[in-house]
């Protein structure tokens, strides 16, 4: 029998609801989460299964809702906060940096907030400034907080499921771009734990460390590269904490080069850390410097072609490893 | 206020009343004498950091904690000792914490401003102004999901006012009608600045803007509170949801215990008349010799009792171990 397939946005969905069958703590909250489905449409048809009650339309108040869920998540319920674009995270910051996050350590262990918050990242979508960013770097930042980016339907749903049952906060960011990408994900339950990278992609040359929207970005990448006899390596991190920096300096180590690859802003990036770690773990097997490629420095302009310019891409990456393995 | 009736019925609830309002008059005298140990342990340099005292406020906590059962929810402030003890916590570990002790609270990784305790449905103070508004709808919202009659409350300041947190919050409890009750402590100074200078329009306009009910009080007088308290809380059980309370009320010392010279923001005069006039131990002492509920001699001995007590949570706080290094790195995590 061929593997089932399922979309990005059908997997998230699968996941939500096998947790909610499971757990009637599990509650959605969220702008437009229940008849609407939210505009990207990944949420649909849970309201029908599970009522009102536990998808739950909020007014459009995301520090507010997220406050609610904070408390809701230290008395007993498992909440999932949707935030529509991820660039309306700013307005959650205080609730999800002081409060979620240092709960559990400030009561000395006393108090846990068992929640989710999902989100989306990513350009490339002709939405200009404001709903275009991958703030996922700023979570990563705040002890307390667990940050997921999964790049496969069969990530998203395993890594889902995970969270939610997990007894942290834990920001759980989907590239909007990904939502109608397919991938084999079986009927039988599964759950893949946080902090485990994958290989997605074995070689021997140079290893691509990609997050999120980039791990497939890195996987066209080594396609080209293949064709050049350079035999690329893809890592998926799947959360940049825990972070499992292990496979990520093995890997350094077996190829000497490394690039590292993110949507999130370069400057003080999530690609800044990866190179980091990969540099004190690795330094003397290293043959080159750990190349960065993130964000543009800009604001995510709306014209397409500006626009276009500011993320990597398979050919950008492409020539990027041909530079590290001294092709020309 | 109840009144007293002869038949026996009511003979049983005089002394109810009777036991009701002195272990309330004990509750304000342990606030009172627990800020005092803080103010001679930051002054001496004892306790590190911060202290915000809530001497002057304790009608309000205790008027309404008094009304709440020991699994209701509280959330707290920067200004949260006289919340914790009025919930139920014990001074002991409450200085163990003040000073960064394992014994405290929060095995000293809190401190002052951040005292927890699940057992008294304390769910934390918090020293973002406003901060717990969210913290404190969400447990109310849990309390309705599972089907329990527990209420929360939430305290802050009238400085929080300027926190638009606080709508959306109050605007999602009308909606949802969830059981929790916004008590605003008026204590007249947003920190340094008088809060007519902050606060356009009027207290309780902002909650009627919203449907909640919204009532204001007198926070010296601690059986008005309570009275008003034990109304709204019946009325948060039995699902007619979130309602507003204003209490007026003072700070007797600076916004933190270093704030000593204050006369650029209001007078000692001022000072004076609350300490003299609107006392809430003092005026609650006078209400119970006037009812000859006790006598001098008997508030003369709880306040004794109180101060031992305090002076020897005192001295187990600072006997007691820092936490070791190693426990740096936990509970970060659960």
């Amino acid at each position: 029998m061929p593997e089932r397939e399922l979309t990005f946005a059908q997997a998230v969905r699968e996941a939500l609801a096998e947790e909610m069958r499971r757990d009637s703590h599990v509650c959605i909250f969220g702008e437009d989460v229940a008849e609407a489905g939210t505009p990207f449409k990944v949420l649909s048809g849970l309201v029908e299964e599970f009522g009102g009650d536990r998808v739950v339309d909020t007014p459009i108040s995301e520090a507010g809702f997220t406050g609610v869920a904070v408390g809701a998540a230290m008395t007993g319920m498992r909440p999932v906060v949707d935030i529509m674009f991820g660039d309306f995270l700013t307005l959650t910051m205080d609730q999800m940096v002081n409060q979620a996050a240092k709960v559990h350590y400030m009561s000395g262990g006393h108090w846990k907030v068992p929640m989710v918050m999902r989100t989306t990242l990513g350009a490339t979508r002709r939405s200009a400034a404001q709903h275009s960013q991958s703030l996922h770097a700023w979570f990563s930042h705040v002890p307390g907080l667990k940050v997921v980016l999964p790049s496969t339907p069969y990530d998203a749903k395993g890594l889902l499921k995970t969270a939610i049952r997990d007894e942290n906060p834990v920001v759980f960011f989907e590239d909007k771009m990904m939502y109608k990408l397919k991938g084999p994900v079986p009927e039988e339950e599964y759950t893949i734990p946080l902090g485990v990278a994958e290989v997605k992609r074995e070689g021997d040359d140079i290893t691509i460390v990609a997050t999120s929207s980039m791990v497939q970005v890195g996987l066209g990448a080594a396609t080209l590269l293949e064709k050049e006899g350079i035999s690329a390596e893809v890592i998926d991190p799947r959360t940049t904490w825990p972070l499992d920096d292990k496979t990520l300096i093995e890997s350094a180590k077996k190829t000497s080069r490394v690039i590292v690859l993110d949507e999130g802003y370069g400057r003080y990036g999530v690609t800044a850390e990866l190179a980091a770690v990969i540099a004190e773990g690795a330094f003397y097997d290293l043959d080159a410097p750990v190349k960065r490629m993130g964000a543009m420095h800009v604001p995510i302009p709306f014209s397409p072609p500006l626009e276009d310019v500011t993320v990597a891409t398979e050919e950008t990456v492409f020539e990027a490893a041909r530079q590290l393995c001294g092709k020309t | 206020m109840t009144t007293a009736t002869t038949n026996s019925e009511a003979g049983r609830e005089v002394s109810t009343e009777k036991e009701k309002w002195l272990r309330v008059y004990r509750q304000m005298v342990s606030i009172r004498l627990f800020e005092e140990q803080v103010n001679e342990l930051y002054t001496r340099a004892l306790m590190p950091g911060l202290a915000h005292l809530y001497s002057g406020e304790e009608a309000v906590a205790v008027g309404i904690c008094e009304a709440l059962g020991r699994d209701d929810y509280i959330t707290s402030t920067h200004r949260g000792h006289g919340h914790c003890l009025a919930k139920g916590a014990s001074p002991d570990r409450m200085f163990a914490e003040l000073l960064g002790k394992e014994a405290g609270y929060c095995r000293g990784k809190g401190g002052s401003m951040h005292i927890a305790d699940p057992a008294t449905g304390n769910l934390g103070a918090n020293a973002i102004v406003g901060g717990s508004v969210g913290i404190a709808t969400g447990a109310a919202f849990a309390a309705k999901r599972q089907g329990t009659d527990r209420v929360a409350v939430c305290f802050f300041g009238e400085g929080a006012l300027g926190q638009g947190s606080l709508y959306e919050v109050m605007n999602l409890a009308q909606l949802w009608k969830l059981p929790v009750i916004y008590v605003c402590e008026n204590n007249l100074y947003n920190e340094y600045t008088h809060y007519t200078e902050t606060t356009a329009g009027t207290i309780l306009g902002r909650a009627i803007a919203f449907g909640l009910e919204a009532a204001s009080v007198d926070g010296q007088d601690v059986r008005a509170v309570n009275e008003i308290a034990s109304r709204l809380v019946r009325r948060a059980r039995a699902g007619g949801g979130p309602a507003f309370l204003q209490a007026d009320t003072y700070r007797y010392s600076g916004h933190h215990v270093g704030d000593i010279n204050r006369e650029y923001y209001r007078s000692k005069q001022e000072e004076q008349h609350w300490k003299s006039d609107r006392d809430p131990i003092k005026l609650h002492s006078k209400w119970l010799l006037d009812r000859a509920y006790t006598d001098a001699a008997s508030l003369e001995r709880i306040t004794s009792e109180v101060r031992s007590e305090m002076e020897s949570a005192v001295k187990f706080a600072i006997a007691a171990p820092y936490p070791s290094v190693e426990e740096v790195e936990k509970h970060v995590y659960a």
